[in-house]
C-alpha cells in the first residue's frame, strides 16, 4: 500500500523531486477550484471555520500558488459560533492575505427577516440560508465555493460537484445538469449562482488524513478537551455557552470531550474522546461507529430533513 | 433473519492507516429491482464500512416495513421521491475503503428512460458491475447497460449475476445466463474490454465479499475480491500527453514577478522538465522549464495530476489553450463526427447550434448532419433521422466556429469527448464521443 508515510520518510536529498503524490482527490479538487476561478467573475469560498473549509483554503492555495487565492472568503457567522472557531478565522485571513467577509444572522434577525426558533431544540442553522442569500445577491457572487462532501448524507451524495441554484437559491434535484468525465458547466444566466463542492468525492477519513498529512492548524475544539457539560437524548451538549439551551434538571459535569464538527453551537453535539492529538484524532474517526452527523440535531428532525433544508437553499 | 457473513473479510477499515489514495470509481447498472442498492448495502455491510447509526436506521425502516431481512437499500437511496416510490431516480455517490484502495461507487437508475444517468456514471468510472436477475436472465435491458458500458470503454466490466438465492443457486441458470451475455459480447465494438463473471445473492451476501458455501461450482473470485485485485495503473485509460491550460498563474508579486505558471491537469500521458511542446492553436514551440506542484518543482507531472507549468521562452497562452509533445500533434480540425448521446428534453437537430465544451475548450457548434441513430441494445441502426431525443445515441456531423485540438475517444478517453451545451437553457444537453 503506497501511503504518504513512505513518501514522508523518504530522505529529500535530490534537489529536484520526482513527481508530486497521488493523492487522486487533491487532484481534482485543485482541478474544479482553478475551474471556479476561471469561469466565474465573482467567485467567493465560504468559510465556517471548519475542518472541511479549512481544507478548501489549502486546497486554494495549492491551486494558485505562488500567487495569492483570487478570491475573498465569506463566513455567515450565526453569531452562536464557538469563540476558538472565530479567533482561528480571523488569523487565518489574515496570514493568507485575502479578503474576509463576514454576514451575520443576527442581522438578518434584527432586520425582521427570519424568526428566532424557541425551545429545546432552538437553532441559527436554519436562519442562516436567509443571510447567505442576502450576501449573494449583496455581493453579485456567482460561484459560492463550499466543503460538503457527499459521503456527509443521503441527499448530498446526489449533488453535482457544479450545482446551479435558482434566484431563490433553490435546488431543484430532479433536474440537475449531468457531469461527465471531469468537465463542468458553469453556465449560469444572471440571478443564477453555482454552488461548487470540490471535496465532493473525500470522506471525513480522507479530510482528516489530509489535515494530518498538510499539517494543517485547526481550532482547538476539535480535540478533546475538559468542557463543562451535559446529557439529552444520549447526546453530550455544552453547557459552557448561553446558546444551548439547558433545563433546570439536566444535570452538568466536567468530561473530556471534543467536536466533530463546528457548527451553531446550539445543534453541535459533543463526543467523549480523549483524542487530543491529530493522531490520536485520525485513529479515533477511523474506528468510530457513528456517523458524522450523528452528532448533529439539525439532521435528526426527519429522514428528509436535509434534502428539504437543501431546497430551500441551504448549503 | 440477517444471515451472518460465513468468512469474516478481515483486511478492512481496521487495518487502514490511512484512507488509499489509490481511488477505484465504479458504476453499476441493472434494471428496476435487479437489486443494485441491496448489493451496494451488502457490500457496505460486509466490509463494515455502515457506521452504527446508519445500521440502526436501516433497521429500524425495515423492521416498519415489516421485512424479515435488512433493507440495504435504504442506505442508498437518498431521496424523497425515491424512497416513496422505492426507486432510484439519480446518480448516487457511495464510499468505503479497503485496505488497499478507496472506492467510489455511481449507483445508477436502470430505468430506460434514464440512459442519460447511465451514460453519466459510466463516464466518471473505471470499472462498472452490470447487475443481471437470475430468475429473469439477459433481457433487453442488460444489451443496454452492456452497450453503454462499452460505448464509454470502461475497462472492466463485472457481470453480476443476482438473486441466485431464488434459483437455488443453479449452475445450469448461471451458465446459461453467462452464455446468452457471451453471445452480446461478440456484437461490441470495444473488443479488450474485460468482463468477468460473478454468481451472487447481494441480499443474502454470498459471493460479494465473501465466498459463498452454495456455489460449490464457483471457483472463482468473489466481487470484492476482483475489485481489490484491479490495478489502477491498468485501468485508467492511457493515451498521449495533453496539457489542457485552465488558468495562467501571475502572481505580479516582488518575488515572482516574471512568473507565468500555465496551470492544468495532465491527461493520458505524463510530461517532464526539459519535454519540447507545441502550444495549441498557435503552435509556437517552446520547453517545458519548470512543472510545481504547490510550491515544490518536480521533474515529472504525471497522469492526472494538477500542476503548473513554466515554459523556456516567453510565449503567449491563455485559457484554452492545450501544451502536447513535438510530433504527437492532436487533429486539429473545424469539424468533426462523433457518437452522440442526447440528454435534454428539447431535441437536437440538423441545423442546430450549440455550445461544444471539449475539457475546458468551449467553440460554437451546428449539426450539419444526423447520419444516423443507434439502436443502444446492438439491434441495429435507424437512418433517415432528422431529430435526436433524451436518451438517444445517433452518429453526428458537426461544423464548429474554430477549430478544436482531439483525439478519437478511442485513443484518448479525456481529449476524445465533449459535452453538448444548450445555450437557451444552458444545461448539459448531450455528450460526444469523437470517431
Amino acid at each position: 500500500m503506497s501511503t504518504f508515510i513512505e513518501e514522508i520518510q523518504k530522505p529529500e536529498i535530490e534537489a529536484l523531486r520526482d513527481r508530486p503524490n497521488a493523492n487522486a482527490l487533491e487532484h481534482e479538487a485543485i482541478y474544479i477550484i482553478r475551474e471556479v476561478a476561471a469561469q466565474f467573475e465573482k467567485p467567493v469560498l465560504l468559510f465556517s471555520g471548519g475542518k472541511d473549509s479549512i481544507t478548501l483554503v489549502r486546497l486554494a492555495q495549492k491551486a494558485f500558488w505562488p500567487a495569492k487565492i483570487p478570491f475573498p472568503l465569506m463566513h455567515i457567522d450565526t453569531g452562536h459560533n464557538f469563540p476558538e472557531t472565530i479567533e482561528f478565522r480571523d488569523r487565518l485571513a489574515e496570514e493568507l492575505g485575502v479578503e474576509l467577509i463576514v454576514r451575520n444572522v443576527q442581522d438578518s434577525i434584527d432586520q425582521g427577516k427570519v424568526v428566532e426558533e424557541t425551545g429545546k431544540y432552538a437553532s441559527r442553522n436554519m436562519l442562516q440560508t436567509t443571510t447567505l442569500l442576502d450576501a449573494i445577491e449583496e455581493f453579485k457572487f456567482d460561484a459560492c465555493i463550499g466543503g460538503a462532501r457527499r459521503d456527509e448524507e443521503k441527499a448530498r451524495a446526489k449533488e453535482r460537484i457544479f450545482s446551479v441554484r435558482d434566484d431563490f437559491g433553490q435546488w431543484d434535484e430532479k433536474n440537475q445538469r449531468p457531469e461527465l468525465f471531469d468537465m463542468l458547466n458553469g453556465e449560469i444566466e444572471i440571478g443564477q449562482n453555482v454552488r461548487v463542492f470540490p471535496i465532493s468525492n473525500w470522506t471525513e477519513l480522507d479530510v482528516w488524513s489530509y489535515i494530518q498529512k498538510e499539517n494543517i492548524e485547526i481550532p482547538s475544539i476539535y480535540f478533546a478537551h475538559k468542557r463543562n457539560v451535559f446529557l439529552r437524548d444520549g447526546l453530550i451538549w455544552s453547557a459552557e455557552d448561553d446558546v444551548v439551551f439547558r433545563a433546570e434538571e439536566e444535570a452538568v459535569e466536567e468530561q473530556m470531550v471534543r467536536f466533530r464538527t463546528v457548527g451553531d453551537m446550539s445543534c453541535t453535539a459533543a463526543v467523549a474522546s480523549h483524542a487530543d492529538t491529530i493522531e490520536k484524532v485520525v485513529a479515533e474517526i477511523r474506528e468510530s461507529k457513528i456517523s458524522e452527523r450523528g452528532a448533529r440535531i439539525d439532521d435528526k428532525r426527519s429522514e428528509a430533513a436535509m434534502e428539504k433544508r437543501k431546497q430551500q437553499g441551504y448549503f | 433473519m440477517i444471515s451472518a457473513p460465513k468468512q469474516q473479510w478481515k483486511n478492512v477499515n481496521n487495518k487502514v492507516i490511512f484512507r488509499s489514495m489509490k481511488v477505484l470509481k465504479i458504476a453499476t447498472a441493472g434494471s428496476v429491482d435487479d437489486g443494485k442498492s441491496t448489493l451496494i448495502g451488502r457490500l457496505l455491510y460486509d466490509t463494515k464500512s455502515l457506521t452504527d447509526d446508519k445500521l440502526e436506521a436501516i433497521e429500524k425502516t425495515s423492521k416498519q416495513k415489516g421485512y424479515d431481512y435488512l433493507d440495504f437499500s435504504l442506505a442508498t437511496d437518498g431521496l424523497v421521491a425515491e424512497r416513496e416510490q422505492g426507486i432510484t431516480i439519480d446518480v448516487a455517490h457511495i464510499y468505503f475503503s479497503t485496505a488497499t484502495k478507496s472506492y467510489i461507487i455511481a449507483d445508477t437508475p436502470g430505468h430506460v428512460e434514464y440512459t442519460r444517468n447511465m451514460v453519466t456514471g459510466a463516464s466518471t468510472s473505471q470499472a462498472a458491475i452490470i447487475l443481471i436477475d437470475a430468475r429473469k436472465g439477459v433481457i433487453e435491458q442488460t444489451n443496454r447497460h452492456f452497450f453503454i458500458n462499452n460505448l464509454l470503454r470502461v475497462k472492466d466490466v463485472i457481470v453480476a449475476i443476482n438473486k441466485m438465492d431464488l434459483v437455488d443457486f443453479s449452475e445450469e441458470t448461471y451458465n446459461k445466463i453467462k452464455a446468452d451475455f457471451e453471445e452480446l459480447m461478440g456484437k461490441r465494438d470495444y473488443q479488450e474490454q474485460k468482463i468477468t463473471f460473478i454468481p451472487v445473492s447481494a441480499l443474502k451476501g454470498d459471493n460479494v465479499v465473501n465466498h459463498s458455501e452454495n456455489t460449490p461450482w464457483y471457483s472463482g473470485q468473489t466481487l470484492l475480491e476482483h475489485l481489490e485485485e484491479l490495478n489502477l495503473d491498468d485501468i485508467y485509460n492511457t493515451g498521449t500527453p495533453r496539457f489542457p491550460v485552465q488558468y495562467v498563474v501571475r502572481p505580479k508579486t516582488d518575488a515572482f514577478h516574471d512568473f507565468r505558471g500555465f496551470a492544468g491537469k495532465v491527461y493520458g500521458g505524463e510530461l517532464s522538465v526539459g519535454d519540447e511542446v507545441v502550444v495549441l492553436p498557435s503552435m509556437t514551440r517552446s520547453k517545458i522549464k519548470n512543472i510545481y506542484f504547490y510550491d515544490t518543482a518536480y521533474q515529472t507531472a504525471p497522469r492526472r495530476s494538477s500542476v503548473t507549468i513554466t515554459l523556456e521562452d516567453e510565449v503567449n497562452v491563455s485559457r484554452g489553450d492545450m501544451l502536447v509533445k513535438v510530433g504527437d500533434l492532436p487533429t486539429i480540425d473545424k469539424q468533426l463526427t462523433a457518437t452522440v448521446s442526447w440528454m435534454d428534453s428539447d431535441n437536437m437537430t440538423t441545423g442546430g447550434k450549440y455550445v461544444i465544451q471539449h475539457g475546458i475548450n468551449k467553440v460554437l457548434a451546428k449539426v450539419d448532419a444526423i447520419e444516423h441513430k443507434i439502436n443502444p441494445d446492438y439491434s441495429g441502426i435507424e437512418e433517415n433521422v432528422t431529430a435526436l431525443q433524451m436518451n438517444d445515441i445517433a452518429k453526428v456531423h458537426l461544423k464548429l466556429n474554430r477549430p478544436l485540438f482531439y483525439d478519437k475517444f478511442k485513443d484518448h478517453r479525456t481529449n476524445g469527448s465533449f459535452i453538448i451545451i444548450d445555450s437557451r437553457t444552458n444545461n448539459t444537453a448531450g455528450v460526444g464521443f469523437i470517431s
